[in-house]
């Protein structure tokens, strides 16, 4: 199991344990973690599910998967450097621990 | 006084998001959402595509059991709604507790489409693609060789072929129209797609009409006959409007709605893909299927329950299919009668008498959502604008 924790716009913090494999947003969404829709189910249609990676994860993290920095420009918030669409970000043991924050809007 | 209500009929996509657009907007009623289906609310879109490789039913789930207990939402599997009776504000239902009546302040009707059994003797032989549970049979009819026949050259049916055609199988793709999806894609995009799936080594057989299935295949009208051990039919759908029907609602393709997505009941919505509603761009009357649709729909519907707010739908339309490794992504919607304008290799613009109508584009996310972006601001749009973003 791997540990991630969102950071909501108000600052409320929700920590869950998510299955090895499993994507940042799929992980939000089947614990009922507000903040992150994920409306096309992580076929990168709908941005709908844009956070922002904690600054020290961002190396670890990685860099955007092809065709996500174009669907980002879709985001109701503003993008910015740690800017990412959770469905494109899969979760190991590497990022046990993560921390990310999410917008004060996915719409 | 009671506690105010919503019942939701439909626990498919747009069901759901009306439930949970109506407490993320304050909604304090009691909600109660039905779905004759058990289990939890799932997505359909993965059951052509991802599903059917990797199995995971847990992943197409929408929203944990604990959901339904924080948010205070009745979930009702695997009931039925029998009745509604507009008078008394009430529905029948039957479900494993027998049968009951259930009173509603607003109603909310989204109860989706069932698939289209055209008349092929034999057609029974043949398997849907529609829910979990077809696609669990599915999954295990691919588990060794055969030879596939797909009824029908739309999106469904075409996924299933690239998904099966990638495990091995010997797919044989049946279309009676000339062209591949060629109710929602033009010509240009059709014949790209069928050199593609050919490529893929899946035959096609275009503007040939199925007459029959039999145990070892699939007889055209032409006279031949396609062998194939198993048959999927995915000739499109039908909206399911029977209920709405039976209570008197005006139905048009579907249960018609205004532009607030209002039947002719004040105290009854529809969504998704059993409403015909008017295009926000052109004010004729359309029924989408598709997940944008049913989940906009959705979140308008919630906002005027729970806040009384009254905006007209606006909402652009996107859509989506994956077919082998290729991403079709379709902004805007564009009538079957829709005129089309090839910008560049793998980006369709279609035109109506309104201007632009919508953008089809292949594996190309960048020029989708400049598109998308272009059509929602609502400023006229010629063919050299959509040059320029192309050459950008």
């Amino acid at each position: 199991m791997v540990k991630v924790t969102y950071v909501a716009h108000d600052g409320t913090q929700t920590t869950v344990e998510a299955e090895d494999g499993d994507s940042v947003m799929h992980a939000a969404v089947s614990n009922d973690v507000d903040g992150i829709v994920g409306e096309c189910g992580g076929s990168m249609m709908c941005a709908t599910c844009h956070c922002y990676v904690d600054e020290a994860w961002q190396d670890r993290v990685g860099p955007r998967s092809d065709g996500e920095e174009d669907m980002l420009e879709g985001a109701a918030c503003e993008v910015n450097d740690r800017s990412r669409l959770s469905c494109q970000i899969k979760l190991g043991a590497d990022l046990d621990g993560l921390v990310v924050h999410l917008p004060e809007e996915q719409f | 006084m009671s506690r105010e209500s919503v019942v939701i009929i439909g626990a498919g996509q747009g069901g759901l998001q009306a439930a949970i657009s109506l407490r993320q907007n304050g909604f304090a009623g009691a909600i109660t959402l039905i779905g004759d289906e058990p289990g939890l609310p799932y997505q359909r879109p993965p059951l052509s595509k991802a599903y059917l490789h990797d199995g995971n039913a847990e992943a197409l789930r929408l929203r944990p059991d604990s959901f339904f207990t924080s948010k205070e939402v009745d979930y009702l599997p695997e009931t039925r709604v029998e009745q509604i009776d507009r008078a008394a504000q009430e529905i029948v239902i039957a479900g494993a507790s027998g049968k009951r009546r259930l009173g509603y302040d607003h109603l909310i009707l989204a109860t989706g489409t069932r698939n289209l059994r055209p008349p092929i003797a034999g057609v029974e032989r043949s398997c849907d693609l529609r829910t979990l549970r077809d696609a669990e049979i599915l999954r295990a009819r691919l588990s060794q060789p055969q030879r596939i026949a797909v009824i029908g050259g739309g999106f469904i049916g075409l996924e299933f072929a690239a998904v099966a055609r990638k495990l091995g199988h010997e797919v044989s793709v049946i279309e009676a129209a000339p062209r591949l999806m060629a109710r929602a894609v033009s010509s240009w995009m059709s014949d790209h797609f069928a050199a593609l799936h050919r490529d893929w080594g899946t035959a096609l057989h275009l503007g040939e009409a199925a007459v029959a299935v039999q145990g070892d295949g699939v007889t055209l009208a032409n006279g031949t006959t396609i062998p194939a051990e198993f048959v999927l039919l995915a000739a499109g759908v039908r909206p399911n409007t029977e209920l709405a029907e039976a209570a008197g609602l005006e139905i048009e393709n579907g249960v018609k709605v205004d532009a607030c997505l209002l039947s002719s009941d004040p105290a009854i919505s529809a969504l998704g893909d059993c409403a015909c509603f008017p295009d926000p761009r052109t004010g004729r009357p359309v029924r989408l299927e598709s997940v944008q649709a049913a989940t906009d729909h959705a979140r308008l519907i919630a906002a005027r329950i729970a806040k009384g707010e009254s905006a007209a739908y606006s909402a652009l339309p996107w859509f989506w299919s994956d077919q082998g490794d290729r991403k079709l992504q379709i902004a805007g919607y564009a009538d079957p009668d829709a005129t089309e304008e090839a910008v560049a290799e793998g980006i369709v613009a279609r035109f109506d008498a309104q201007g632009l109508a919508a953008v089809e584009t292949v594996n190309n996310a960048r020029v989708h959502m400049k598109a998308r972006r272009l059509l929602a601001s609502g400023a006229p749009v010629a063919l050299d604008d959509l040059g320029e973003i192309v050459a950008a």
